[in-house]
């Protein structure tokens, strides 16, 4: 633990609660750092000379005569190149038996990009999954999750996803991540020869929770070393957002705050928004993209977490598990990029956006012959061949095992069209049937 | 609230951006303060007073902000500066000039001129020598980006003063004397082209405000068609995360009859302001023949910058229109979204440990906001001239609930409603504009009926209530068929929906992204709604109901055809030809 000649030591705790330590002291600074008894703890409240201290490690055995150094500064990470490659814990410390890192000091939780500095981002990143590629199409400088039951296999997607984009680093922020998860992602990075692309801040179950507060500002602050110093393009990966809104919940209830929707704090929206926010598109062409996971709770989006990240976030990728077809898909109907419009049809082919949204008419349409098979009715043959066609779009385009390019999944579109629909019933404009139609 | 000494105080707690300051002479309830560190200075606002304890508001990030810090009271509210040059501006939530900031990253404590001190501008005098005036009264103009600037007698002037002296016409920087006029005690006052104005008063220097009477043309035709937005009116639009409401706020401040817009992003997505930032410089006022950009100003206060100049940036945003609307022009302004600025309410309301309402808001909100949509609306100046200011707010009610506080406020106080539903966005119907739940109060004006009758046409209205009753009819049918099932109800229950997703899919769809169906001005509007009800008021036979469907869908494909292509083109016109072609074919 750091240690600094100069230090003044207190020991005298006038309050402790779970969370939270209070003492008398003077000349501290909001946000500051302090290491009490041995454990990092951060400064959330002064009034007057008392000092309350959050302890990320939680109170348990500190006595009030516990020894408190504050350390004049708001938690830092070291960044160089020499982080690539290298798993640390959430205050950014290795746990991977590798030397320390030796680099600049950079405060986490730093300002914020002004927006007219932004540049408006355009760059397509392909994944070959056809539920995100053809409709959902992310771009680099967007920030979306996953949204998923926590018995989806959101992490190996993620991966598989994270290693196609062809970004030049990739940032991982664990929280509460189990220990099999962690194994897993070191060895998919490792076997895919990507180790040195790869910067790992993990918070795992076994960890305290409260630490994970501090997990997406380590990462987000590599993030922006590289993107903006070495002008990379850097994809971080949050896993699990759902798990660190809890731990803000468990915070502000112990500070007593008044908790509004889902017993999360008030400042849930401004909270999260800090951290998503932080995905931009450079004008020196380095870049931050943010993909994360939300894990629901039976489904539900709108519980507050999911719900004020999609207020957050450009969009959604819903997995769901398709029982017709016996596999996980990236659900059309509550899934949405909202940056497609800035690549599609413009970096892809010309009659994209419209084969897209036909699509998802004509599976809507499946869903409501479905309805109407499950209340008894009869179906048209009409409803019959929607049938047909979803269950072949959900296998050929929708599941999370697909892996083509964007124009063989434009292929397979319209293939399922003229095998199942005329050409009024798929109403794309006349232009691109003229060009594409497979009678 | 003016002093002649500054009171000053010290920092004595911090609790996030809430900071209680021990002071030693008189504040007032929301006077800026700043307070100083090492290196910067920090804006704050006062929101309560206890004893000599005031609380406020930092604008900034606190960290590292010591106890015993030194805090100096300025005298006066948040103001922002008013004078030519603010259109085609990038202003924070405090209107800092953010082109103005240095450095990739925002620094706290950089504070920017809102206006540029150096350029000149061409000067004409209005009002001349021996002229009595008031405040807003206009003494000047200047050509702002083509739109007439009028310099006005500042809004902080009150009683009646005379005119001494007018410069003659010429290029001036704003910060030359312009005017010097009396009070009737003789006092004489140097006048510039630049003023001062709190935020959170209502600017009032207008003769009335009648009740709009107007149609806004919007080009979205479920807008204008069924549910019109007037001149000086309000509206809100309610939706879940991702139910389209920023694209039809877009949308809406690109095609919308308004001399001016002013946009402001309230706690929402960075690149959404980036998207206007890059999309209007090159995109034409389809009425001006000029860039966007040149009538529109953007006040950015994105969701992760400071949470207390959120609030303040829709004040910000309100006073500037309010200042152009006394120059007589015609001002559409959107905030994107309300309810974040409900939330910085609610963040701070918590801090200050009161006593919260539902869902934990401050008690007031209603007030709160009622207060601020009535800034909006028609004027008649003192000179006799009109301005208006359209306000429409996005609503982003949490978990997609309309029930809940900030919605149910909004309702109370603005009179559209424009309500994004869930299931229309689902299924890719956009703009996702609920046709049956949503309402413009204006429909029922008099003044509005009959400016449409004028305008418009007088078979108008009767065509508008028409489609909203074929749509309500159409869902009545369809709820039928899905209990009943399609064989077990008369064919003209599959008749009578599809009549509605003729409208639907003709009328109230409309594709944003499309550079031809994006925006469709009133004759349009007319046109089509007029041959879509010939349609629906026709009988046709069938032999049973999927050879409905099969009919009505190949109609909506000709009508469809006939929205992507440019009004009374070839293109248009030989759509329309074969529509007509397979409708007669049916027709009995
Ligand atoms: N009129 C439209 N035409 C085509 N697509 C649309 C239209 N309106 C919305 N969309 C689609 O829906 C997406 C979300 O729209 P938008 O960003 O306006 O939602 P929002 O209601 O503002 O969401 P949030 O509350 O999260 O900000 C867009 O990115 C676009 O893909
Ligand atoms: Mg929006």
């Amino acid at each position: 633990m750091e240690s600094q000649a100069f230090q003044k030591i207190y020991t005298k705790l006038t309050n402790i609660t779970k969370a939270t330590v209070t003492l008398k002291a003077t000349g501290v600074g909001y946000e500051e750092m302090a290491v009490v008894y041995g454990r990092l703890a951060q400064v959330v409240k002064i009034i007057g000379d008392q000092i309350t201290l959050q302890i990320f490690s939680g109170t348990e055995g500190i006595p009030t005569n516990a020894e408190v150094t504050f350390l004049g500064r708001p938690p830092q990470l070291k960044v160089s190149d020499q982080l690539g490659g290298r798993f640390f814990n959430a205050f950014g410390d290795p746990i991977d038996g590798g030397p320390e890192i030796e680099g600049e000091v950079r405060d986490i939780g730093s300002p914020s990009v002004n927006p007219v500095r932004r540049r408006q981002p355009s760059q397509l990143i392909a994944t070959g999954i056809a539920g995100i590629d053809l409709n959902n199409s992310l771009v680099s400088g967007q920030k979306i999750p996953f949204f998923a039951d926590p018995d989806q296999p959101y992490n190996q997607v993620m991966a598989n996803v994270a290693l196609r984009a062809k970004a030049d680093k990739i940032i991982l922020g664990g929280m509460g991540l189990t220990n099999d998860d962690y194994l897993y992602f070191k060895k998919v990075f490792e076997n895919a020869g990507a180790l040195d692309r790869i910067i790992s801040f993990v918070n795992t179950t076994e960890n305290p929770p409260v630490e994970r507060l501090l997990v997406p500002d380590m990462a987000l602050t590599a993030a922006e070393y590289f993107a903006v110093d070495k002008n990379e393009s850097v994809l971080v990966l949050l896993t699990d957002m759902t798990l660190f809104a809890d731990a803000l919940s468990i915070v502000s209830n112990r500070m007593d705050q008044i908790p509004s929707k889902d017993s999360m704090p008030g400042s849930l929206y401004s909270d999260l928004a800090r951290i998503y926010e932080k995905a931009v598109q450079f004008p020196s062409g380095g870049s931050i993209t943010i993909i994360a996971v939300t894990t629901l709770s039976g489904g539900d989006i709108t519980h507050a977490i999911p719900d004020n990240t999609g207020y957050i976030t450009e969009g959604q990728l819903f997995l769901r598990r398709d029982s017709d077809i016996g596999k996980v898909i990236v659900d059309p109907f509550r899934s949405l990029s909202r940056l497609k419009q800035l690549v599609i049809g413009k970096q892809t082919r010309k009659d994209h956006p419209q084969v897209m949204n036909a699509a998802v008419r004509l599976y809507a349409d499946a869903a409501n012959a479905k309805t109407k098979l499950e209340n008894g009715f009869d179906l048209t043959d009409y409803d019959e061949r929607t049938l047909d066609f979803a269950r072949s779009y959900s296998d050929k385009l929708l599941a999370i095992d697909v892996n083509v390019d964007t124009e063989t999944m434009l292929e397979i579109a319209w293939d399922l069209f003229g095998k199942h629909f005329s050409k009024a019933e798929v109403g794309v404009k006349q232009e691109f049937t003229d060009m594409y139609w497979k009678g | 609230m003016e002093r002649k000494n500054k009171t000053t105080g010290k920092v004595a707690g911090i609790v996030a951006n809430l900071v209680i300051v021990d002071v030693s002479g008189p504040v007032a309830q929301n006077e800026i303060c700043f307070i100083h560190l090492a290196h910067e200075r920090l804006m704050a606002e006062v929101i309560k007073v206890v004893g000599n304890h005031a609380y406020v508001q930092v604008f900034e990030s606190t960290r590292g902000l010591k106890v015993g810090s030194h805090v100096e009271f300025e005298g006066h509210m948040l103001e922002v500066t008013l004078g030519p040059g603010i259109l085609s501006r990038n202003y924070d939530g405090l209107q800092n000039d953010l082109d103005k900031m240095e450095g990739v990253f925002l620094t706290r404590g950089e504070y920017t001129d809102p206006l540029n001190r150096e350029v000149k501008w061409a000067f004409k005098p209005i009002a001349q020598k021996g002229d009595k005036v008031t405040a807003g009264d206009w003494l000047g103009e200047v050509s702002e980006n083509g739109m007439p600037h009028k310099i006005m007698v500042p809004f902080k002037m009150e009683g009646r003063y005379e005119i001494n002296w007018v410069i003659e016409a010429g290029n001036y920087v704003v910060d030359e004397v312009i005017a010097k006029i009396t009070d009737d005690e003789g006092n004489e006052f140097p006048l510039t082209m630049v003023q001062r104005w709190p935020v959170k008063m209502a600017i009032r220097a207008y003769k009335n405000k009648p009740r709009p009477f107007r149609l806004l043309e919007t080009g979205v035709r479920c807008i204008d068609t069924l549910n019109p937005i007037t001149e000086g009116g309000t509206g809100f639009i309610p939706g879940p995360f991702g139910t389209g409401k920023t694209v039809l706020q877009h949308a809406i401040s690109k095609q919308a009859e308004a001399d001016i817009v002013i946009i402001a992003a309230c706690g929402e997505r960075a690149n959404e302001v980036v998207e206007i930032f890059t999309e209007f410089p090159e995109l034409d006022d389809p009425r001006t023949g000029k860039k966007l950009i040149e009538r529109t100003t953007i006040i950015a206060n994105t969701s992760n910058m400071p949470v207390a100049a959120r609030e303040a940036s829709v004040y910000t945003a309100m006073t500037l229109a309010e200042y152009y609307r006394s120059m007589g022009l015609r001002i559409l302004l959107m905030a994107d979204s309300t309810s974040r600025w409900a939330q910085a309410l609610r963040e701070m309301s918590n801090r200050l440990e009161e006593l919260p309402g539902p869902d934990a808001f401050p008690m007031d909100l209603s007030a709160v906001i009622s207060n601020f949509y009535s800034r909006a609306g028609y004027v008649y100046l003192n000179n006799g001239s009109t301005g208006s200011i359209t306000f429409i707010g996005t609503v982003s009610p949490a978990g997609g609930n309309l029930k809940e506080p900030v919605t149910e406020s909004t309702r109370k106080a603005a009179r559209c409603f424009y309500g994004l539903s869930q299931a229309r966005a689902d299924s890719k119907r956009y703009p996702a504009i609920d046709p049956i739940d949503s309402y413009s109060k204006y429909l029922e004006y008099p003044e509005v009926q009959e400016s449409l009758e004028k305008n418009v046409g007088s078979e108008w209205l009767g065509d508008v209530l028409k489609a909203k009753d074929v749509l309500l009819r159409g869902k009545e049918a369809m709820e039928q068929i899905n209990i009943l099932g399609d064989d077990s109800v008369p064919l003209s229950f599959h008749d009578r929906y599809w009549k509605s997703e003729l409208i639907d899919f003709v009328i109230l769809q409309q594709d944003a992204f499309d550079k031809i169906d994006c925006s469709t001005p009133m004759k349009r509007q007319k046109y089509m709604l007029s041959s879509v009800l010939k349609v629906a008021d026709s009988e046709f036979t069938f032999k049973g109901f999927e050879e409905v469907s099969g009919f009505f869908k190949e109609v909506i494909n000709y009508f469809k055809q006939m929205n992507y292509s440019e009004f009374e083109s070839e293109q248009f016109k030989a759509h329309e030809k074969a529509l007509q072609a397979f409708l007669k074919e049916r027709m009995n």
